[in-house]
């Protein structure tokens, strides 16, 4: 009982929605409505509160508390670091790297959960008409699909693998804040839970899109409440971390890492917390603006009593076109690595990799209104929003051709991250290419709404984000469980996945420039062909998902030991045993040179030395042991 | 060693190649559905543009990660070397900034030009432009028109007629929530956003039937809110206009105000089409064969309905979620249809229905 775990968080869960129907009936008693009790209108407060009381329960807020009332707070001695068994991932732990792999494996359920979605509504479009579901499960089908890839799968998984690798990388112990580390992930399943839950509900789940455009979401039945409050908690977890990467990036350097010796991985990461604190905000007030509408009936987009319609599609695409680039910029900097050590080459123009970075958050927030072009607001603010969208495929460009050119007269070791970091190359250029032609407003005028879009999305975060998470987690799983996965299994993985992602994204095109609107579940004859082939492609992508799994679990279990560095990569995160010890480092490193000094005879990028012993300068000398290179 | 031979010659032959090929092949690909408008030309040009500018660039990215696998990619003994340790070029780094932006300005000073183009009123002098006024709700169109039919109402109909050859301005409102008119042969969309009216213009040119489709999810009915556009020849219109309002055909012998069972039925059959002006017409929806009616978004009534009688249409019509027919979710039919008909059209439609259904 007095032990956090999830035993007495289940408890507290309780006693939050009691407190909620409470807190609910008083207030009904006060204004003399009747029924008392009314579980529509104590629905949002339980969704609210009961979190909170999930979070206590589960021993978030323990030292905090401890401190807070003045008691003496445990020490923190650190004995909680470390995960020794499965169990130890299920309660409240500190260490960055048990996060990290919680972080990543709770988003990779939400994959497959979003991805069997997925294949459900394929199922219905396989033919013209209604064979499945009915309109209104469909509709749940694709917003429920959307939110859980946008917001429990791509964001996390990627603050789950930089949660693991960053501090080693920057050669910090820990991040900045650890229990706000701690807090952050366990927030992530209270927004899935609460997503997925919401098809129980009476009226089905939330079926406005991952969009949420009002009025529709105002007018909606309870089952958007799930999503307007589980994006707030999805939300406060993305905030929550990005802060903590920021703070531990700008403070927890080691020592000689200047910010032109950080990885791009750094790099990005840093570039992408600065989207998510600033953004993410926006979101959250879109959604309480729809919650306050929803609950106690403000007129914030009710056009009969004032409100502004328009304005929800502001301030929401305001966070989620950076968004975009949240679910972007992470897979960017993986790519760099890979790229760079898989390929035995110094990355091209780093300097202008970090600058480009730098260029995307900025312009990232000058284009938002291009996901509006025909959504009735002021013609004349199309055409700004026009040139920023097309400018931002300039610093995009620089990266891709750098990217190339790392490649060039490097000794290109083509191993599964490296297929994905190549299948990447040329599938994000797709959906780069698109994203050009829809920023062009007269095609856009046509295409928007349509299957064009589905593509071009995909394209974005499949070819794009979920092909840089797949090379990024064949790259660390080493690192992360010191076991190899089995490359074969890797090679048809890719393979599979490669041809049928193409097979089922690319003849999204035609019928989207045809005239197939997006989120229907019917079609008219014409678009018959194309849609069956796209289905038994997408199945195909799913199966081939599951060699992914068994890949994964069966190497995690019995995999070959894989060493230390298996990549003999320069990055400070392979310097230490696979998995890394309890405190990553069991000597502070120097840093002397750049992350990716390939092939430069003698280069060395951190050192381990005693304190004591003064600086060296570069090189392996006779006192410190060198820690990369050759 | 053969490490590093490289041989740019045939890197760019292939690459031309590609992209000839992939150009060509990109033309001759029926993109677009058939044009009817002015607006669809410079629209389908612009595409036929940005993938002649596209195709060559995606090229150049896939034969150079092709070539550099062909010609870097590790061979057995070179496990333990690394590639030259180039950090970087300039002048390299200064052309691949400049050129994009160089051809993404060209392409935004091109799409500007075409957005000015296809959305210009007409010229001075010329006829002048046609208002159609569109209201969207969950889950119909309908049209109303400044002319006034036979009866003396303004013009209001379930499907779009255009004149070919006139400009015309959408007025778009929206009832409920956000809805999203396009006209694909068209080229042209806009959000019916509930609060503001909005427009756009189109010159239809090409007499024919097409669709029109909301593209903005708007619920339930969503997928199924469509409904035809017919383009017709000058003269064809103007019949068209001269024969609304007029009373159903057969009407003519019937006295005026009769409360006769046909002409009840008559009555019914003019409100199924096109409703009273505030309700919106069941032939929106249903597809009926005596009324001519072929949408699908609703159960077809010449089915569902022939085992019923006048009273369980009723109550079908004014209370549609309390028996719904399979496959058809709660609230796809609007539930005000004892409010919006008075009493005495709700059985004009009742008799009407429940004498052609249940032959």
């Amino acid at each position: 009982m007095r032990q956090p775990n999830l035993f007495r968080a289940a408890e507290f869960t309780l006693l939050g929605v009691a407190f909620s129907i409470g807190l609910s009936a008083i207030s009904r008693w006060g204004y003399g409505l009747d029924p008392i009790i009314d579980m529509t209108a104590a629905a949002p407060i339980i969704m609210l509160a009961a979190p909170l009381f999930f979070l206590v329960g589960l021993g978030a807020f323990d030292y905090w508390f401890y401190w807070a009332s003045g008691k003496k707070t445990r020490p923190e001695d650190h004995s909680a670091h470390g995960a020794t068994g499965w169990k130890d991932y299920f309660r409240i732990n500190t260490d960055h790297k048990v996060i990290g792999i919680q972080y990543t494996v709770h988003s990779f359920a939400f994959l497959f959960i979003g991805g069997l979605m997925a294949m459900l509504m394929r199922a219905e479009l396989a033919a013209p008409g209604r064979q499945f579901v009915d309109p209104n499960t469909f509709n749940g089908l694709f917003s429920v699909h959307a939110s859980l890839l946008i917001f429990l799968f791509i964001i996390p998984v990627f603050a789950g693998l930089a949660n693991y690798v960053l501090p080693l990388m920057i050669g910090a112990p820990d991040m900045a804040f650890p229990r706000l580390n701690a807090l952050s992930f366990w927030l992530l399943p209270i927004a899935g839970v609460m997503m997925l839950s919401s098809f129980f509900m009476p009226g089905g789940s939330f079926a406005s899109g991952w969009t949420a455009y009002a009025p529709l979401s105002d007018t909606a039945p309870i089952g958007q409440d799930f999503f307007t409050i589980g994006v707030q908690f999805a939300g406060a977890s993305s905030i929550a971390t990005a802060l903590n990467f920021l703070v531990t990036i700008i403070t927890m350097r080691a020592p000689g890492m200047s910010f032109f010796r950080m990885p791009l991985l750094v790099w990005a990461n840093f570039s992408t917390s600065l989207l998510v604190v600033i953004a993410t905000p926006f979101v959250a007030a879109s959604q309480f603006f729809v919650l306050l509408d929803r609950t106690l009936g403000f007129n914030f987009f009710n056009a009969a009593n004032g409100g502004d319609v328009l304005m929800y599609q502001h301030v929401f695409w305001f966070y989620s076109h950076p968004a975009v680039y949240i679910m972007m910029l992470p897979g960017f900097g993986i790519i760099s690595e890979v790229l760079a050590s898989r390929a035995r080459k110094p990355i091209f123009g780093y300097r202008m990799m970090a600058f480009s970075l730098l260029a995307i958050v900025v312009l990232g927030f000058t284009v938002w209104a291009h996901h509006m072009f025909v959504s009735g607001m002021q013609s004349w603010i199309r055409i700004p929003m026009m040139v920023t969208t097309a400018i931002i495929a300039v610093p995009t460009g620089i990266k891709i051709f750098s990217w190339l050119a790392t490649l060039w007269r490097g000794v290109i070791h083509l191993d599964t991250p490296m297929l994905f970091a190549l299948g990447f190359l040329s599938m994000f250029t797709l959906g780069g290419i698109s994203g050009v032609m829809l920023a062009m407003i007269p095609l856009d005028i046509h295409v928007s709404d349509t299957y064009f879009i589905v593509a071009h999305i995909h394209y974005v975060l499949f070819g794009g984000s979920l092909f840089t998470i797949f090379a990024g987690v064949y790259y660390w799983f080493p690192k992360m469980t010191g076991r190899m996965y089995d490359e074969r299994l890797g090679r048809w993985h890719f393979w599979l996945t490669f041809v049928f992602f193409n097979a089922t994204f690319a003849p999204m095109h035609l019928i989207g420039v045809q005239g197939m609107p997006r989120r229907v579940a019917d079609y008219s004859e014409q678009f018959a062909g194309w849609n069956l082939f796209i289905s038994i492609s997408s199945w195909v992508v799913g199966l081939a998902t599951l060699i992914f799994v068994y890949n994964m679990v069966s190497s995690w279990r019995g995999g070959p030991r894989a060493g230390a560095n298996p990549w003999k990569a320069l990055t400070l995160e392979w310097q230490v045993s696979s998995p890394p010890p309890i405190f990553n480092f069991d000597n502070i490193p120097t840093v002397v040179g750049g992350p990716y000094e390939y092939g430069v005879p003698g280069a060395v990028h951190g050192v381990f030395k005693k304190p004591e012993v003064p600086a060296a300068t570069a090189g392996a000398t006779a006192g410190p042991a060198p820690a990369g290179g050759e | 060693m053969r490490r590093g031979k490289t041989n740019f010659a045939q890197m760019a032959l292939v690459g031309a190649t590609a992209s000839a090929v992939g150009i060509a092949g990109g033309l001759l690909i029926d993109w677009f559905p058939e044009a009817a408008s002015t607006q669809s030309g410079p629209i389908d040009t612009l595409w036929d543009v940005l993938l002649i500018v596209s195709v060559p660039v995606f090229v150049l990215v896939t034969v150079v990660v092709i070539y550099s696998v062909k010609w870097f990619r590790m061979r057995p003994g070179e496990e333990q070397m690394d590639g030259e340790p180039i950090h970087g070029n300039t002048r390299l780094e200064v052309i691949w900034t400049t050129v994009p932006s160089i051809i993404i300005a060209a392409l935004v000073v091109y799409a500007y030009l075409v957005l000015v183009d296809i959305e210009k009123a007409p010229a001075e002098g010329s006829a002048k432009e046609r208002h159609v006024h569109v209201q969207a709700r969950q889950f119909a169109w309908q049209f109303r028109y400044a002319e006034k039919g036979a009866d003396g109402k303004q013009i209001v109909s379930d499907v779009l007629y255009l004149p070919e050859d006139e400009s015309v301005m959408f007025d778009i409102d929206a009832e409920d929530v956000l809805h999203d008119f396009w006209v694909p042969a068209f080229r042209m969309k806009i959000d019916a956003v509930p609060g503001i009216t909005t427009h756009y213009r189109v010159t239809p040119d090409e007499p024919g039937k097409y669709s029109a489709v909301c593209a903005e999810l708007c619920g339930l009915g969503h997928a199924f809110m469509r409904t035809d556009v017919v383009v017709l020849s000058r003269e064809d219109f103007d019949t068209w206009v001269s024969e609304q309002g007029m009373p159903p055909e057969g009407a003519d012998e019937e006295a005026d105000g009769a409360e006769g069972a046909a002409g009840g039925a008559d009555a019914g059959k003019a409100l199924f089409v096109d409703g009273n002006g505030t309700s919106i017409a069941c032939g929106a929806c249903h597809t009926l064969a005596d009324a001519g009616t072929t949408a699908e978004t609703g159960p077809n009534l010449d089915e569902s309905l022939a085992a019923e009688d006048a009273a369980a249409i009723k109550g079908m019509i004014v209370d549609p979620d309390a028996d719904l027919a399979d496959g058809f979710p709660e609230g796809i039919m609007p539930g005000d249809y004892g409010e919006t008909l008075s009493p005495e059209e709700l059985d004009a439609l009742v008799n009407y229905l429940d004498k052609v259904t249940s032959k």
